[in-house]
């Protein structure tokens, strides 16, 4: 069943350093593809590492995986994803008379989805 | 090189120690960096942090073309001549990006797009464009880093995670240093974190304030209220911010003893719902605050040269991004000018995008109609928006390829140092040819 969440895209250290060694590359490809979330809300929702979701937005929606937030960095509700092609995906195109779409802090809902097989890489 | 049309400068294979170079991956723009280069790569970065060591360390030359059109290896003159064909044709057309290179080709692109009658828009306008609205709305009580390193004794970090973006920022500038009237350095220095998430930086906090997603605007006008002596209702403080009146009254009580408070904030403001709202709100109390003690604010700005994108839009234009030029003045209006909207909107008709990527940060909507209409690249590195430009030049990396100026994020200008020579051209010498072809093409237009 799909629950709401509130989704933060951000900046971290490994998905900066992956913009210098190359967007196509690994550290950085791998940085931005993966949700997190806090430990009770995997726990509650019986989630393990590596498993699949579908995260949903009023713009679009994304499947990826989840990792859990590290060090109490994430209340439960709450998501991170590192910016890249999949935060961007979520995100809306209004920009309520700022040129800045909301970009952070908005709502999502997610669902597991257990039986996922990526589309092969192409 | 797959592209030669100069030949490349001899590689010497022996050591070279640059002193001082200027790292320009953050706004941080630390200028205290010893490179160790060897022919063409940097195989040392000393004291750069793990975002400067990738910066410095990645930047090789690469063997890649220096220009393609539609994907097809070309030349650079055949690149600048059809660049200025796209330009000089469109009807409204884009010129993007900006923060990473220097001032020096901000200022040339800037007048390409007074030229052509386009839009001028930097990537302020998706990280910090709210808090220039904000700025221009209630002003804003700022100061150098160097200040803040020697004075400032209450250090609050607002919606920003510098532990990530601007690793060096604790040390070099706001928190450990042993400044004038900080003598003790940290011990000095109290740091208050607020932010919804308890980030890396939360944990180098003396006190984290964990608020509510999409409540700074609250706590800010709540912090607002009692620098004012406003009474508030505790439960419904409490309610809104998610944490207890108490701790705010506490907060407020170690701001007005501090000797020089100092608020750094970052794009949890502005990427929020609220915006330059939420921006606005922690300007106004950065002001009230100086009712009672000395008290100011800065943006902790990304890009290396965002800033400098700021002050060069705002020298020539007047005004700092989302800049309309079509009717031979500029006009000035977020939400109407600025890039993600009028790509978005469907409106531009062709773009010019320098050293950034749309393609990859942009809502899906603005990528769908960048990837439709002519676009010109310029980048350092394969992005997914060079993959997808008409003319895609890949250019020598500012900083460590190409002199010039950038600004600090505190809007400090400071020299760049290049460690050694690359192949690629310049992204200043691109622009300089396109501009000279485009006043040709609009002066042939004219007659
Ligand atoms: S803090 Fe920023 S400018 Fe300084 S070395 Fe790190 S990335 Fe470079």
């Amino acid at each position: 069943m799909a629950e709401t969440f509130i989704i933060i895209p951000g900046r971290t250290s490994r998905q900066g350093a992956g913009i210098s060694e190359g967007k196509f590359k690994k550290n950085y490809q791998e940085e931005i593809s993966q949700l997190q979330i806090s430990p009770e809300d995997m726990q509650r929702l019986n989630l393990q590492p590596g498993d699949w979701v579908r995260v949903s937005s009023e713009s679009g929606h994304i499947e990826v995986q989840i990792k859990p937030a590290k060090g109490g960095e994430l209340p439960p509700g709450l998501l991170f994803i590192a910016y890249g092609d999949l935060s961007s995906r979520l995100m809306g195109a209004d920009t309520h008379g700022s040129g800045m779409p909301t970009s952070k802090a908005f709502d999502v809902e997610m669902v597991a989805l257990p039986n996922h097989k990526p589309a092969p890489a192409t | 090189m797959a592209t030669a049309e100069t030949s490349p400068p001899p590689v010497s294979e022996e050591f070279k120690i640059i002193q001082d170079a200027t790292c320009t991956f953050c706004g941080c723009v630390c200028d205290d960096i010893d490179l160790k280069v060897q022919g063409h790569k940097i195989v040392e970065a000393k004291r750069a942090c793990v975002l400067g060591t990738a910066w410095f360390l990645e930047h090789e030359i690469e063997d890649r073309p220096m220009c393609l059109i539609r994907g097809q290896e070309a030349s650079v003159a055949e690149g600048i001549e059809r660049a200025s064909q796209i330009l000089a044709d469109a009807k409204y057309p884009l010129i993007y990006g900006m923060s990473d290179t220097t001032v020096e080709s901000q200022r040339v692109a800037v007048g390409i797009g007074d030229w052509i009658g386009g839009l001028v828009d930097t990537t302020t306008s998706v990280c910090h464009g709210p808090s220039g609205m904000a700025f221009q709305g209630v002003g804003e009580v700022t100061c150098s880093l160097g200040e803040v390193r020697n004075r400032g004794d209450l250090i609050i970090f607002w919606g920003a995670n510098p532990a990530e973006s601007h690793p060096r920022h604790f040390t070099k500038y706001s928190l450990m240093p042993k400044g004038m009237f900080v003598p003790r350095g940290r011990k000095d220095r109290t740091c208050v974190v607020v932010d919804v998430r308890k980030t890396k930086s939360a944990k180098a906090a003396d006190i984290f304030v964990q608020i509510k997603p999409r409540k700074d605007f609250e706590a800010l006008w709540t912090l607002r209220a009692l620098a004012n002596g406003v009474d508030l209702d505790p439960e419904e403080v409490e309610r809104e911010t998610g944490q207890p009146y108490t701790l705010w009254t506490d907060l407020m009580d170690r701001m007005k003893a501090a000797r020089f408070g100092v608020i750094f904030f970052g794009m949890g403001l502005t990427m929020t719902r609220g915006k330059h709202a939420n921006t606005e709100a922690l300007m106004a109390l950065t002001r009230d605050m100086n009712k009672h003690t000395r008290f100011v604010c800065k943006a902790n700005r990304g890009h290396g040269n965002v800033s400098g994108a700021d002050n060069v839009v705002t020298w020539r234009t007047g005004y700092p991004f989302g800049v309309n030029l079509a009717r031979g003045y500029p006009r000035f209006n977020p939400g109407e000018y600025t890039a993600s909207d009028v790509l978005a909107r469907k409106e531009a008709d062709a773009a010019m995008i320098i050293a950034a990527d749309p393609m990859a940060n942009f809502s899906q909507p603005a990528r769908e109609h960048l990837k439709s209409i002519p676009y010109i690249a310029f980048d350092l590195k394969e992005t997914p928006t060079t993959r997808a430009a008409e003319v895609a030049f890949t250019v020598a990396t500012y900083g460590i390829n190409v002199p010039g100026t950038v600004y600090r994020m505190d809007d400090v200008p400071i020299p760049l140092r290049p460690a050694f020579e690359s192949p690629n051209p310049s992204d200043l010498s691109i622009l300089n040819g396109i501009e000279k072809r485009v006043r040709e093409l609009k002066a042939a237009e004219g007659n």
